[in-house]
């Protein structure tokens, strides 16, 4: 048990909440702005094979992040079209986009790589990684700040809210959705690109659930930037445990060990959820 | 003579209706306009197109003498223009200052100037008599307050021709004086006020001149002091009004609903009453003083913390709704759109809903022939328009589809009607009927209970009058001891103490 609360810990535990920050805070911009946003998953992991792509075609760690970030960019594109301009369910197709997702990444794969697991690995990308951890906090306090200090925040709330209103008052909706969705790409592609980076290249589904997880926590932070940089840190630390754990060999099986970060995610949202208050016209 | 605003021949279409039919209409500067008309006459329609809200089939709209190309609530408000609607457009989780600036937020150094926002929106409404605080959340005020922040919307968007579409459903008399003193002033200032309204009280009290509306065309538009409220009701409804129905003093029965203490944690307080039969027990209070929780605890959509509820003597406290309604409890809910109809379903499927079983053959099939000839039936005699069985609830007019809801509540023939805002949005000739109808409703012997934000309404139907006040009952007064004044006090807790004290 010794050194579970380490240095070594904490800094693990930040390493993993690097893409639950990212994603959830494009979350927060999508949903503030009334657009659910499943497909976060989608959008983390088109940015991690941006990431790989673009580093590998350049030689580039920034580059790569540029192209991560395009790729969760383009999805969000694909996806703002299709919920925004045609009004399709969001739902529906915020599975679809994050299905899209995972065919497209396995498909150029094998086209770029011909492998079916991983891309090569990419050089080392350092400096880069440690820029976006500390960036992800400093974007929380700038997203929560820009929601309640500037006009296009209040703006991008009020379509949120009460679109009619919005409107009848010569506020358009439309423009500030597409902000909303978008920087949800941005953002959330940035999340993938430290995955990519992370790892040192590019594992097929290798996002694996985190945009759900992000989702969770946006939730669990009242669909506030600063309220899901604490959610996110909290599932991240209970990852960290949990491998530390696992690999402490304590007589917990494998399984259960596993499970103790999606525990506290249900629990915490059971907890907390009546309290969290959406968006009032999210999903419409 | 300078018109504020002036429509000339303005035409609207939504799909194949034609809700407005070449309207033309004049608002003096300086002056106050009341539009009346019954529901589905066109005014907010008409409304809404000069606000440019929506597209012009045909005609146009001139503001202070220059035609707009091209209506869009961006144009309205830089001519001065601004509305106040029916149902508020406000984000309840933002704060008052925050609704009121949208759109033209104050800066500072590139950002939000929320301390900025808040000063100037506080100053406006001290200026204009509206009380609220700048900073609180839209979620937390009263119906009343937000229509200030309503108002005060369009007062810091620079509008002198203030558009109110039925401001005063949602008040109470006290509430509607002091609207109305703020509306007399902004007149005195040289601003303009257009009111729509059906209630001519209101047109008589406070508008210099009138416009009648009916099926989308102008039938009247004359001076105030030129008109009487029955001419008015003659035009808007293109005949004479029966008036209030004859009282036949109906033998009064036994009890059929009592309440007692009934406490709802945060919304009622220990209400007690008692329906008899062939009596109509009026509910009279401002919405949000407990309304609500008294009709779902009552019809058991929801559970009361304490308290007793008896229908015909039978202990119902702890009954679904469906078992409340076998006893013999109908139920015309507050919100027809969201409790009392389904409004994707058919009427013939709306009317005979929760009575499917009677309708069903071997194997739940339904007999839809039956059931539509039951249901054409049930329309024709309640005159709902039209009377198509097949036709969705939602394309009917408010006061049809009321209709609709009780026609099926009284067909199942109920010991206790429990009627909440009967009339609420209804047309002038629907509520007559519908006065009819729970008037009949009594003089059969059974019991109603009629929750009403509406004096006149009570007053013309029920026995007594109980006073809701902050979720308890103030007062209990027979009709012949209820009238505006001690109603309106009762209702606000003007009076709320000496009259608690009743013998």
């Amino acid at each position: 048990m010794r050194g579970i609360l380490s240095g070594a810990f904490l800094l693990q535990a930040l390493r993993i909440s690097v893409p639950y920050v990212l994603a959830a805070l494009g979350g927060v911009a999508s949903e503030r702005s009334g657009v659910i946003n499943i497909a976060l998953e989608g959008m983390l992991l088109v940015g991690a094979f941006g990431a790989a792509v673009g580093a590998l075609a350049s030689g580039s760690a920034l580059a790569g992040l540029g192209a991560g970030v395009l790729a969760g960019v383009a999805l969000a594109a694909l996806y703002g079209l299709a919920v925004i301009r045609w009004r399709a369910d969001q739902i529906v197709c915020g599975v679809a986009a994050t299905l899209l997702a995972l065919g497209a990444t396995r498909y150029f794969l094998k086209v770029f790589y011909n492998s079916t697991s991983n891309s090569p690995r990419i050089p080392s990308t350092d400096g880069l990684g440690w820029a976006i951890l500390v960036g992800a906090a400093l974007l929380a306090a700038l997203a929560e700040a820009g929601l309640r200090r500037t006009a296009i925040g209040l703006r991008l709330r009020a379509v949120g809210e009460h679109p009619e209103a919005a409107r009848s008052v010569g506020v358009r909706v439309a423009p500030l959705r597409w902000l909303g969705v978008l920087l949800s790409g941005a953002l959330a592609g940035l999340g993938g690109v430290w995955l990519a980076f992370d790892q040192h290249g590019f594992v097929a589904n290798m996002s694996a659930g985190r945009g759900f997880i992000a989702l969770a926590a946006m939730i669990l932070g009242g669909w506030r930037p600063l309220g899901a940089l604490g959610a996110c840190l909290l599932f991240g630390g209970a990852e960290a445990l949990q491998l530390r754990l696992q690999s402490s060999g304590m007589g917990l099986g494998a399984g259960t060990v596993q499970a103790l970060p999606y525990l506290i995610t249900i629990v915490a949202l059971a907890v907390r959820g009546r309290a969290s208050v959406a968006p009032r016209a999210l999903g419409t | 003579m300078t018109t504020a605003v002036e429509l000339r021949g303005v035409v609207v279409r939504y799909g194949a209706v034609t809700a407005v039919r070449g309207v033309s209409l004049a608002v003096e500067r300086g002056a106050i306009h009341a539009v009346v008309g019954e529901n589905g006459a066109g005014k907010s329609t008409l409304m809404r197109a000069l606000y440019g809200l929506v597209p012009l089939a045909a005609g146009e709209v001139r503001v202070k003498g220059e035609p707009m190309a091209r209506p869009s609530p961006e144009a309205a408000i830089a001519r001065g223009v601004g509305m106040v609607h029916q149902h508020f457009l406000l984000a309840e989780a933002l704060t008052v200052a925050e609704n009121v600036v949208l759109g033209r937020e104050p800066r500072r150094r590139g950002l939000l100037d929320v301390a900025g926002a808040e000063a100037e929106v506080g100053a406006l409404a001290e200026e204009h008599g509206l009380a609220v605080d700048p900073a609180a959340p839209v979620g937390a005020l009263s119906v009343g307050e937000r229509q200030r922040v309503e108002i005060l919307k369009a007062l810091y968007r620079g509008a002198d021709v203030l558009i109110l579409d039925e401001p005063t459903a949602v008040l109470s008399p006290p509430e509607v004086d002091d609207l109305f003193a703020m509306l007399r002033a902004h007149r005195d200032r040289g601003g303009t006020v257009i009111l729509v309204t059906h209630k001519l009280d209101e047109v008589m009290a406070i508008s210099e001149r009138v416009t009648v509306l009916r099926r989308g065309e102008v039938v009247g538009d004359l001076p105030t002091r030129d008109a009487t409220p029955e001419a008015i009701v003659r035009l808007m409804v293109g005949r004479d009004l029966a008036g209030p129905p004859e009282r036949g003093a109906g033998p009064m029965g036994d009890v059929r609903l009592s309440v007692e203490g009934l406490t709802v944690r945060g919304s009622l307080d220990r209400v007690s009453l008692e329906v008899r039969g062939g009596e109509i027990l009026g509910v009279a209070g401002v919405e949000g003083n407990g309304q609500t929780e008294l009709c779902e605890a009552i019809t058991g959509l929801r559970r009361a913390d304490a308290g007793i509820v008896r229908l015909d003597g039978a202990d119902v406290t702890r009954a679904s709704p469906a078992r409340r309604r076998a006893l013999g409890l109908g139920h015309v809910p507050e919100d027809r759109h969201r409790r009392g109809l389904l409004l994707d379903l058919s009427l013939a499927e709306n009317l005979l809903l929760g009575r499917l079983d009677e309708y069903t053959r071997f194997a739940s099939i339904l007999d839809r022939r039956r059931l539509a000839a039951d249901a054409a039936r049930l329309l024709e005699r309640f005159d709902v328009r039209p009377a198509d069985p097949a036709a969705p609830a939602r394309s009917l007019s408010g006061g049809n589809q009321q209709k609709v809801v009780l026609a099926r509540e009284l067909s199942l023939r109920p010991r206790v009607l429990l009627a909440a805002q009967p009339t609420r949005g209804v047309d002038v000739g629907a509520i007559e009927r519908i006065h009819a109808e729970l008037d009949g409703v009594r003089r059969r012997g059974a019991g109603v209970l009629l929750i009403s934000a509406e004096l006149d309404e009570l007053l013309a139907l029920a026995d007594r009058v109980a006073v809701l006040y902050r979720g308890r009952i103030v007062a209990t007064l027979p009709r012949a001891e209820a009238d505006r004044e001690r109603l309106g006090g009762l209702m606000t807790g003007a009076t709320a103490q000496q009259a608690a004290v009743q013998p």
